[in-house]
């Protein structure tokens, strides 16, 4: 069987951001990052498929300049079998619809049995990648799984819809899926498959070769938020801290009363 | 600009955001056809036409149906535009009827500034214009962004869609959240623990604070995920919506799925070592410190009033 898992490299959301110099995205310097949260229980989900399914083969793919081979290397401590990373500096400013498009470029000939991508991107978050290259690639696509089981060519999801409610959906591979917070608990990669993965393939391809759709939107413009106020906001000491909520929660609430 | 709005109905009901729909298509002017693959029982009070698959027939969950019937009628009404909510169906669907379009999808529109969609970035800490390329689009909204200040009260003209169509997929039935246990939403006080606590071990913490505060204590999803915390005490889209007098939120960074579940309430407190956490919108006051250190000196402060 052959799985291909799609992985983002994004900032931890509690970075302190800044606009960039043509003002279309965050400056890239001084922060710290790590592989997209949605695309953790993605990686999760592949390799137990992987243990679950004699003779297969698992690919992490990931877009991006070099640094993205760094948390590549998670996925390969994780599990993955092999890296295909496709190099292009210019990744932040792709839209999903290239984004999938690449990915959908490397996998069409491939014969991926499964696929696996995470519901959305912490930094752009457009939830759309996933469908995107189901689509491209002319297979069943489902977003947001929470429950994910294989059996024989035939795969049992449950999708994860508003209120708790759970959407139980039978499909047969070749798809893919979209993977949703709470699908699985991430594993973290031991020191001896650390040492492993550093023998992993990780292959670097031009993304020239396999951008083949054009842009459809573009970022005019990013910037903060305007600060709605009314809020306060309190620094200090925390003994100090305390006192004054108490004395606020006095004024402002009666639940002290 | 025409637009069809794609209104939603799960489980046998219509779902209130079409009324967000109609807000968003008032905001951008312009004609609008609404869409719904749903029944005659439970019908949006929506003032124009409205084109009706039946749910029985086409299914609730069944995307290349789904897809097929919007296509129609986007050729039929030479619509510019497609409208989904930016839920758990939208996600599903906007970039299949985007990619069959050949049209940008523009996700989880916040607002419409002079024509142009904004949308949030990296957790809603920083936002986008984005500018579309494309002659038609698909656009998601998010959820609360939008909404007519009054219920609505029309009535539709209906136009029935017929057709015999198949899809990939089956959708086998739906799985109810277990039920029981604490009823946050009766609470007077809720204080929730994010992930920020750490470990399972503080949730204590909180636990004590919500106790000594004479109120319940809540969580947010990714510590009920790690099973921190049971699911029936989860705030949010996907938990519990609650609106007490007094909302404590400990670590937590104030997502849109979590705000949805809270941002109600009559006064907001957050606790965060980061001074830029979105929470910091919603909240009244927002004490920036650890909270490892604030919880425990707070609980005995009240405990000693
Ligand atoms: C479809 C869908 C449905 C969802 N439904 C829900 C839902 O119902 N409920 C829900 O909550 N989420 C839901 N989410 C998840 C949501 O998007 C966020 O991922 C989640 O709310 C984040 O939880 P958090 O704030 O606890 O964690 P994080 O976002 O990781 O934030 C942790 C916060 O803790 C702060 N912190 C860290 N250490 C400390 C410390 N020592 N002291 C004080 N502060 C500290 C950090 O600065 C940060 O702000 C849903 C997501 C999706 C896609
Ligand atoms: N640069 C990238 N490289 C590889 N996969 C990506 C990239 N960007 C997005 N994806 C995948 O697409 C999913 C959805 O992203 P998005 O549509 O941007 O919200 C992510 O969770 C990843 O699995």
């Amino acid at each position: 069987m052959k799985i291909l898992v799609c992985i983002k490299r994004v900032p931890d959301m509690e970075s302190k951001f800044k606009v960039d110099a043509d003002g279309t995205w965050y400056e890239k310097t001084d922060l710290a990052w790590r592989m997209n949260e949605y695309d953790e229980y993605a990686v999760e989900q592949a390799v137990q498929l992987k243990e679950q399914e004699e003779d297969s083969d698992l690919t992490v793919l990931c877009i991006g300049g070099d640094q993205v081979k760094e948390t590549m290397k998670k996925a390969l401590a994780m599990g993955c079998d092999r890296g295909a990373h496709i190099a292009d500096d210019n990744s932040s400013s792709k839209e999903p619809f290239e984004i999938a498009g690449i990915i959908a470029e490397y996998a069409k000939d491939k014969s991926f049995d499964l696929v696996f991508t995470g519901m959305q991107s912490q930094d752009r978050g457009s939830a759309q990648v996933g469908i995107l290259v189901a689509e491209l690639l002319d297979i069943p696509g489902i977003a947001t799984i929470v429950d994910f089981v294989y059996s024989g060519g035939e795969v049992k999801v449950k999708r994860e819809l508003e209120g708790g409610v759970k959407a139980c959906v039978t499909v047969k591979a070749p798809l893919v899926v979209t993977c949703q917070l709470g699908l699985n608990t991430p594993r973290y990669p031991t020191l001896p498959n650390i040492m492993k993965a550093k023998k992993k393939e990780l292959l670097s391809l031009p993304v020239e070769d396999l951008l083949k759709v054009d842009s459809r939107q573009e970022t005019a413009k990013i910037y903060f938020p305007e600060k709605k106020g009314g809020g306060l906001i309190l620094e200090g000491d925390a003994p100090e801290l305390v006192d004054k909520l108490i004395q606020i929660l006095k004024e402002k609430t009666a639940v002290l009363a | 600009m025409k637009i069809i709005l794609v209104a939603e109905y799960r489980d046998g009901k219509l779902l209130a955001s079409f009324n967000e729909l109609m807000d968003f298509a008032d905001k951008m002017g312009g004609e609008n056809v609404m869409f719904l693959v749903g029944g005659d029982n439970d019908l949006p009070k929506y003032d124009g036409k409205l084109y009706l698959a039946d749910a029985g027939t086409f299914g609730e969950y069944s995307p290349d149906v789904h897809k097929q019937l919007i296509l129609d009628i986007v050729e039929k009404e030479q619509a510019d535009m497609v409208a989904f909510c930016h839920s758990s169906y939208g996600w599903d669907l906007a970039p299949r009827v985007a990619f069959a379009l050949k049209a940008a999808q523009v996700s989880e529109i916040v607002e419409i500034v002079d024509g142009v969609p904004v949308v949030p970035v990296c957790n809603a800490k920083l936002r986008r214009d984005v500018q579309i390329k494309t002659k038609r689009s698909v656009v998601t909204l998010q959820a609360g962004a939008f909404g007519l200040p009054e219920e609505p009260a029309g009535t539709p003209t209906i136009e029935k869609v017929e057709g015999d169509l198949a899809g990939r997929v089956q959708f086998t039935g739906y799985e109810q959240p277990e039920s029981g246990g604490v009823d946050l939403g009766k609470a007077r006080i809720v204080v929730s623990a994010g992930r920020g606590i750490g470990k399972p071990e503080n949730v204590e913490m909180i636990a004590n604070l919500a106790q000594a505060l004479g109120g319940e204590y809540g969580a947010s999803r990714p510590v009920v995920d790690s099973e921190w915390v049971e699911h029936n005490r989860q705030v949010g889209t996907t938990g519990q919506t609650v609106a007490p007098k007094l909302y404590v939120a400990c670590g937590i960074s104030g997502a849109i799925q979590h705000l949805a579940g809270m941002k109600k309430s009559e006064f907001i407190v957050a606790v965060n070592t980061d001074k830029d956490a979105p929470i910091g919108e919603a909240a009244d006051v927002l004490v920036v410190a650890d909270l490892k250190e604030f919880v425990p000196l707070l609980t005995e402060k009240i405990q000693s009033l």
